[in-house]
């Protein structure tokens, strides 16, 4: 007796099409990229005219089925070459496979160039079909070989980064060595979040010290900048002449953002840097790592508004000398972050890891 | 620790397997073997099989009821097991029973279940402090009041947990020898109607005694005394308080001179401070 027989084991069936609860407007939308989707999926050439066929309308599009571990990875393409895959604007939970970051890459004639690689090994290897597929039909060599570069050292920029292990896999030396340090409780953290979207992945540090500087691949020049705050080593990857700036985690788009590794002064700063770089510039596309893809400072301003926000209401909370116990019960925040994803959960992290620090202060003074 | 009677286990363990049925088959939990899910948890509106032993433990045959004029409140998750904030308030009991004798919490799920005892003589019956948590668990606030009565409030806190079993911060990086008992104190005034609020912060790594090769060491008591050596409120402490103890308490608005904060850990150490008017 086999032993799938023996733990009851039943062919698996197509899984019930989840249509039925979504609006029109998501089916639509989720039937356009799917059947653009279907043959890249399936590995099989088409014609160059199926990419053409990308859905115009900005809205970030998740379709991952537990059932089958499938993310459904929709690539879209921002600007002659440069593609990204959205993940949910959500917090992470196994109805979205934890995939809630931005990925994208770069295509230039000597491969490309993969910009974070999700949450999990099965993550990373879906990219990975999905990048294979777009670079051999635009007439590259499959084998040919890319880099991939991690923005920062969060878990979802670097955890596919076993499907990655035969390409130089890049990150700033306080990203790598941030990496080495916390992958084991990211793993832990995530395995417990995600379930079985996790199977078989192993924390994976990027190999190879990302320079800031220019980055020459190819016919394209990438900007690659270095800033502070978010964490303590945030990339940011701009190529100016195709107007796309990759602002990682130092922007959050309609998705309250995350603090583990915040310096707020130091984040603000790099806020005003990065503003005077993109004024500078001609950026059709600001592309955060968590929240929808957007043109011009909306990300940036929302950013800098919810820590101004958060800061000033911690300090003003322990100089009153309220407990973490009362601050995390405190009535609605504004109405404008009321409806941001992650609310208030992401609030309650920031506020239980940062708060004790004003408290402290108030007690000292 | 969790002082089970030696004979008691038997039953107990009777008690366990009962208690996994009535889990296992849910759509059946009125009866099972003869006992239904109020004799299992003896009525605990939080459905914990815990509570009949925790009962037991603490509170013997003394009466007592849940109640709501204990709110204790905690966070609706507990994103750091090592520093959960608990509040416990007990004023609406302040003219039953001759008011708030003691506030005893516990929390059913921990390795070590007894987390502080507080007496709050001239204090108001409410206090804020930091628990480690080793899972997600009931918490109670047991309160007597002076005829003897015990009222119990509860809530259930979920956690990712592993809070007891881990060497604080300061114990991992070595610095709490340079501030072991050091003493932060502030007076805050109007955060609760007609109170001085006093936050008091102890610096000890409180172990728990639960993480290899670290026995437990923690601070037992503190009091707050004023000149006259009258005691305005008074905390027995228990491995669970989180490290560098922060206890946010309420007086009166008037009266008093003087205060000192008193204290020791269970190494006999001292904790003596003045605290700032």
């Amino acid at each position: 007796m086999s032993r799938a027989v023996l733990y009851g084991f039943q062919p698996p069936r197509a899984p019930r099409s989840p249509w039925h609860r979504l609006p029109r407007w998501a089916v639509a939308v989720g039937l356009l990229t799917t059947a653009a989707w279907q043959p890249l999926l399936a590995q099989q050439p088409a014609a160059p005219a199926s990419l053409a066929a990308k859905p115009q309308r900005p809205t970030p599009v998740t379709t991952a089925q537990p059932a089958t571990l499938q993310y459904g990875l929709a690539p879209r393409e921002l600007a002659p070459g440069h593609w990204v895959i959205e993940g949910a604007v959500d917090d992470f939970g196994r109805h979205n496979g934890c995939n809630i970051i931005n990925t994208a890459m770069v295509l230039t004639a000597e491969g490309p160039v993969v910009i974070n690689t999700g949450p999990s090994r099965l993550y990373g290897e879906q990219q990975r079909q999905a990048v294979q597929w777009i670079w051999t039909s635009a007439g590259g060599s499959p084998q040919a070989k890319g880099q991939v570069l991690s923005l920062n050292l969060h878990p979802d920029y670097f955890f596919g980064n076993q499907a990655w292990a035969d390409w130089p896999t890049l990150a700033l030396p306080g990203t790598r060595a941030g990496m080495r340090a916390e992958g084991p409780a990211y793993a832990d953290n995530l395995y417990r979040l995600c379930g079985d979207w996790m199977k078989g992945t192993e924390s994976t540090p990027s190999k190879v010290d990302a320079t800031p500087g220019t980055l020459r691949v190819g016919q394209r020049t990438l900007a690659l900048h270095r800033f502070q705050g978010h964490t303590d080593d945030d990339l940011v990857v701009l190529d100016p002449a195709a107007g796309v700036a990759y602002v990682g985690g130092l922007v959050f788009m309609n998705r309250v953002p995350t603090t583990p590794h915040a310096n707020f002064d130091q984040w603000l700063a790099s806020l005003d840097a990065l503003e005077a770089i993109l004024k500078a510039g001609n950026y059709r596309w600001v592309v955060p790592s968590h929240g929808p893809i957007h043109t011009g400072l909306a990300g940036l301003n929302q950013t800098r508004d919810w820590l101004k926000w958060l800061t000033t209401a911690m300090a003003t909370h322990a100089d009153a000398g309220r407990d973490l116990g009362e601050v995390l019960h405190q009535p609605a925040v504004p109405p404008r972050f009321a409806d941001w994803a992650a609310m208030p959960a992401e609030l309650h992290r920031s506020l239980t890891q940062w708060y004790p620090v004003y408290e402290k202060r108030a007690l000292a003074r | 620790m969790d002082a089970e009677q030696p004979s008691g286990g038997a039953r107990r363990s009777f008690i366990c397997w009962s208690a996994a049925a009535a889990a296992a088959w849910s759509t059946w939990p009125r009866t099972v073997v003869g006992q239904t899910t109020d004799e299992l948890t003896g009525g605990d509106p939080l459905g914990s099989m815990q509570w009949p032993g925790l009962r037991k433990q603490y509170l013997g045959n003394a009466p007592m009821h849940f109640s709501d004029a204990v709110v204790v409140r905690g966070p609706e998750f507990a994103d750091d097991a090592m520093n959960v904030p608990l509040l416990v308030n007990a004023r609406a009991l302040e003219a039953v029973g001759g008011g708030v004798a003691r506030i005893q919490v516990v929390v059913d799920r921990n390795p070590v279940r007894d987390v502080l005892t507080f007496t709050p003589h001239k204090a108001l019956p409410m206090l804020a402090f930091r628990i480690r948590m080793e899972q997600a668990s009931p918490v109670r606030a047991m309160v007597q009041t002076r005829d003897g009565q015990w009222h119990v409030g509860s809530t259930w806190v979920k956690a990712s947990g592993g809070g007891c079993t881990v060497p604080g911060i300061t114990r991992a990086d070595g610095s709490w020898v340079k501030t072991l008992n050091q003493v932060q104190t502030r007076f805050f005034y109007n955060p609760v109607d007609g109170s001085r609020r006093l936050r008091v912060r102890v610096m000890h790594p409180m172990d728990t005694g639960l993480v290899a090769g670290i026995p437990a060491f923690h601070v037992e008591e503190l009091k707050l005394v004023d000149t006259l050596g009258e005691v305005w409120w008074a905390l027995q402490l228990h491995e669970p308080v989180s490290e560098n103890p922060l206890i946010t308490l309420e007086l009166p608005s008037q009266g008093g001179q003087g205060f000192r904060l008193l204290g020791r850990d269970n190494n006999g150490n001292r904790i003596e401070a003045e605290v700032k008017a």
